[in-house]
Formats: structure tokens, sequence, C-alpha cells
């Protein structure tokens, strides 16, 4: 049976955490779907056909899915998900919202956030904030997955030519609906997609300073990050935490500024490739992860290493 | 109008948690227990909405061994009302708590249904949604905030991008994330008053609910270990590790 993949958009473009999805899939499986469910959205649906190892697109669009709530979300991808063996989406907040609905309504397990695939119906996943592995075995007939994003590779965006078919039932269950939403503006890379993350913790003061670590990403061509600590002071709005609950990251270079290191915050981080500390605080944990330590005054630190860039 | 909150009993949040020599799971002997820290937001929430009086009643449900009676006199002495337990010897796993609870609704027609967004044990982030879907009611995930308008209550989410603000028709399911509000402590009057408070325990029998496994658990391995670098004295000691020896500016 093939295996259902759900597109991670916003109606115009595909989003990367798709792709990286897509490449776990295909260690379960090699007949995959993907379901773009959405409102005008048909640039998707093109953009996940020339997906690699692709064989079909469904596109479901219809304006009772352009925000994708849950409730709609869900109806949808429960009655064409009892044809699969599989039902796979990114971990993203968007993912996360519906999917578990969808494995409520097929009477199935969801199995959160794999880092590993096994065998086709056993998965490792982190458990109690990264600090423990557990290897689970679906007994399901229908296995409903979400992947995080930091474990797997991107599928290609090129090589794929898969066919492109419509879906025509529409759930609206209107019980629900779209109110607003302030989405931060940036030109820098996405947190969860960068190559370079540098994150700012308790030690900036206030959010004014992180403007400090934005020229050094605008060097680095990096995303800016903040530990839990500086998001509960109010310093950077929330979307920009790395950790546990917030982001988690792997990427090829991690710059921690200013911050402790509470397991929460390591959860994160900690699969980056190289590790960066700079901290004031010799005894700071952060330090016991770090590939190079700095301790410095950070208010001297990156301001000097952003020249030396 | 009534509002239910859940709350699960988990390894106390400061607590470094260690995998079993015999890799069969996480070793939680001896180990200090406490009140999920996001269900713990999930009651302050509650309490607030009754203080504000929006809220009638708030009835607080755990599901477990007798142990997690001590996380429902914590929601007690933190203003819940009465609490209910369903008994069980294990944790069962999450689609089955939404079956256990989906009963409770049932019987307790609550207005509104705050629960924590994830355990801090299984991370699962997946109950509340089940229970949604079980109900077919409206859910509003990772809320950092919730205003109850008339018959309907709008909740603003923290989503990948940002925040998004959605409607949903009561009786809805609130999950809740970190910065919805910040819980209080309980003072001790209110500790002693919360053992006076009404605590009905039932089974998953009295409830027609059958625990069925969905999963099985192989094993529990301690994640790879990182080990610790060097540490660099100057910021062009730095610069230079990372553009020769990483390699990666």
């Amino acid at each position: 049976m093939a295996i259902l993949i759900i597109a991670e958009h916003d109606n115009s473009t595909l989003k990367g955490a798709t792709l990286n999805a897509v490449t776990a899939a295909t260690q379960m499986g090699d007949d995959l779907h993907i379901l773009v469910a959405g409102s005008g959205c048909a640039a998707v649906a093109d953009a996940a056909a020339n997906v690699a190892g692709v064989n079909k697109v469904l596109v479901a669009d219809s304006a009772a899915y352009e925000h994708q709530l849950a409730e709609n979300m869900s109806k949808l991808v429960a009655e064409l998900g009892k044809d699969y063996s599989h039902v796979v989406a990114p971990a993203t907040t968007t993912a996360k919202n519906f999917l578990p609905r969808v494995a409520a309504l097929l009477d199935v397990a969801q199995i959160s956030d794999i880092t590993s695939v096994d065998a086709a119906d056993t998965f490792q996943r982190p458990i109690y904030a990264g600090n423990a592995i557990a290897t689970v075995q679906s007994l399901d007939s229908i296995k409903v997955i979400t992947v995080r994003g930091t474990a797997f590779d991107a599928a290609s965006t090129e090589g794929g030519s898969a066919a492109v078919e419509a879906v025509s039932s529409v759930h609206d269950a209107g019980i629900s609906s779209f109110v607003g939403e302030e989405m931060a503006k940036s030109d820098r890379p996405e947190l969860t997609a960068a190559k370079v993350v540098i994150s700012g913790g308790r030690g900036m003061g206030n959010g004014e300073n992180f403007s400090i670590l934005e020229s050094v990403a605008d060097k680095l061509g990096a995303a800016v990050g903040a530990s839990r600590a500086a998001v509960d002071a109010g310093f950077v709005p929330n979307d920009m935490q790395v950790g546990q609950t917030g982001k988690i990251v792997a990427p090829e270079l991690y710059i921690a500024v200013g911050i402790s290191g509470a397991i929460q915050h390591l959860a994160g981080m900690k699969d980056s490739k190289i590790i960066v500390a700079i901290n004031k605080d010799e005894e700071a944990p952060i330090f016991s992860v770090a590939d190079y330590g700095l301790v410095a005054d950070l208010f001297d630190a990156v301001p000097e290493l952003e020249q030396k860039l | 109008m009534k509002v239910l909150v859940t709350v699960k009993r988990v390894i106390d949040y400061n607590v470094k948690v260690r995998v079993k020599s015999d890799n069969t799971d996480v070793d939680l002997a001896n180990v200090k227990m406490a009140l999920n820290p996001f269900c713990e937001i999930a009651i302050e929430e509650a309490v607030r909405l009754k203080e504000a009086g929006t809220a009638s009643e708030v009835v607080v449900v755990s599901i477990g061994p007798k142990t997690c009676q001590e996380q429902i006199r914590t929601a007690l002495a933190l203003g819940a009302d009465r609490g209910i337990q369903i008994e069980t010897e294990e944790m069962p796993e999450s689609l089955s708590v939404a079956k256990l609870l989906a009963k409770v609704v049932e019987e307790e027609q609550p207005g509104l249904i705050i629960m924590g967004k994830q355990a801090i044990d299984s991370d699962n982030n997946q109950t509340g949604q089940m229970l949604a879907a079980l109900l077919d009611m409206p859910q509003g995930t990772f809320a950092s905030e919730v205003k109850v308008d008339g018959d309907k209550v709008n909740v603003t989410r923290e989503v990948d991008g940002g925040l998004q603000t959605v409607a949903l028709n009561l009786p809805a399911i609130v999950t809740t994330d970190l910065r919805l509000n910040e819980p209080r402590y309980a003072s001790l009057p209110n500790i002693m008053k919360a053992k006076r408070k009404p605590l009905d325990v039932k089974t998953p029998a009295d409830l027609g609910v059958e625990l069925k496994a969905h999963t099985t658990l192989l094993k529990v391995t301690p994640p790879a270990e990182r080990q610790a670098g060097i540490k660099v004295s100057s910021v062009d000691e730095l610069v230079e590790k990372l553009k020769n020896e990483a390699k990666v500016i």
C-alpha cells in the first residue's frame, strides 16, 4: 500500500519541512503520494510533483482548507488516509495540530516526532526532552507519523514527475474559523532551515541588544534564535524560541550567546554539527556541549566577532 | 459554565532522567514526581476563568494509579473544586486516555476543556487533539491567550511563524502553551482545604472503555552523548578555528 505525505505550505510555496518528511517516507515504502490541501494552491501542487521520489500529488483546493484548520483538515486526511499504510507529516505546528485528530478518527495511534525509521512499522523517537530515545513498534494497520525534520535530509525538489489529481471532497466542519495572524517578517532564513543559527539568552539583557546578533547573522547568512528564558522575559517573540517546546534546529554552526544551557534548550540544538558558546560564566552547562567555548562578556565578544568575520 | 481540566503525574522537570541498564524504560524508582508543567498552566487558566466569573466550577481529572491523587490534590489546592481519578495500573496510551476522557466529558458536559499541550515524559503532543476528534469539538492548541466571548472562545495560538487566532464554538478544547499564564503557588491553608474537597474514583470498566495497545515499546536507550570541546581564549582564535578546523564559515 502507498504512503500519504501531507504537504506543509502557505498556499503559494511548498515548505522545506515537507522534503524531510518525504525522505523519511522513502524508508517506509516506495509508492509516495503527497496531499496538498489549501486554497488557490496549484503552484504548491506543481512544486510537490517535481519532488524526487513522489508518484502522485493529490490536490484538495477549497476555501475550507485555506488556513488548514484542524477540524476540517482532519476529516479530509482521515477520509483519504484509510486507503494508505502510512500517513506522514512534518512535525510542524500545523501538522501537530491536525494529525492526532486524524489518528483518533482512524482509531490508531500517532507516533510523534520520529528521528529514525528502523523498519516500516518500527521507529525511534526522543522522549523526556531528548534525554532518552524510545524504539516503538506500531501494531496498527495504518501508521500515523510526524517526522522531526532535522533527523532526515531533504529530498530533492527536482527530478520528480508525479501526476497531479484533484480531490473533490470538501469538509467544512463549521465549528471553528480563522480570525487573524501575526507572522514575523524577516529577510533572514527560517530557523529550522538555516545553515547557521545565532541565538541569544537571558544574558542579552533586553530585546534591543539582539541587534548585535542580527549584525553577525547578516554577515553569516544566519537565522536568529533565542532561549526560552529570553522569550519568557519578553525580549523577542515566541517564534524565535529554540528548545524542546520551541523549534528543533540542527544547523552546520550554532552560536549560543548568553545562554546558560538548560536541558530544555539543549534538546532543541544539540544535534547541530558545530556548537559555539559565548558566555561570561565559565561554569555554564552550555560549555559541556560546545565544540568551541569562549568565556567572555558577550557585549565585547559579539561586536568583535562581527568585525572579524 | 463548567470547566474540565486534565492533569498528568510526571517526573519533576528538574530531575535528570536516566535510562535503565536493561534498556526497558527510564528509571522512575525513587524519583521525584510532580504535576506536568503544561497541566499546571491549564489549571491556572481555569481558576482565573472562575475568578473572573466566567467559569462556575472547575473539575480536574487524572488517569493512573492511586499515586496520581497527589496531583489531583495539588490541582484542588490551586483552586479546582473537585477531582476525578480514573484508576489504571499503568499509563494507558494517548488514544485510550482520550477515550476515557471522552466518557468523562459526556458525563460532566463541560463548556470548556483545558489541557496541557504535551506531557514532558512522553512528549507526544496529541491527547487534546485526539479528544477533540472523538467528541467532534473544535480545538485551540498551543494557546497563548484564551478569551471566552458568549458562546464562542477566541484562542491565540503559538505557531511556527508567529501567532494565529481562531474562533471556536463552545464547547471546545484548549491546550496550553508556556506563555498562557504564570501559575500561582498553592498556599498552606488552600493545601489543607484541598484535602476535604471531593475526589471520585472510577475505573475504565465503569466508563465502558477497554484499554487497547496500539504500539509496543521495544527499547529505551540513552541519546548519543556530545563531548565537550575546547575553550578558546579570544575571538581571533574562535574565528580561526571556525575557518580552518571546523570549516563552517
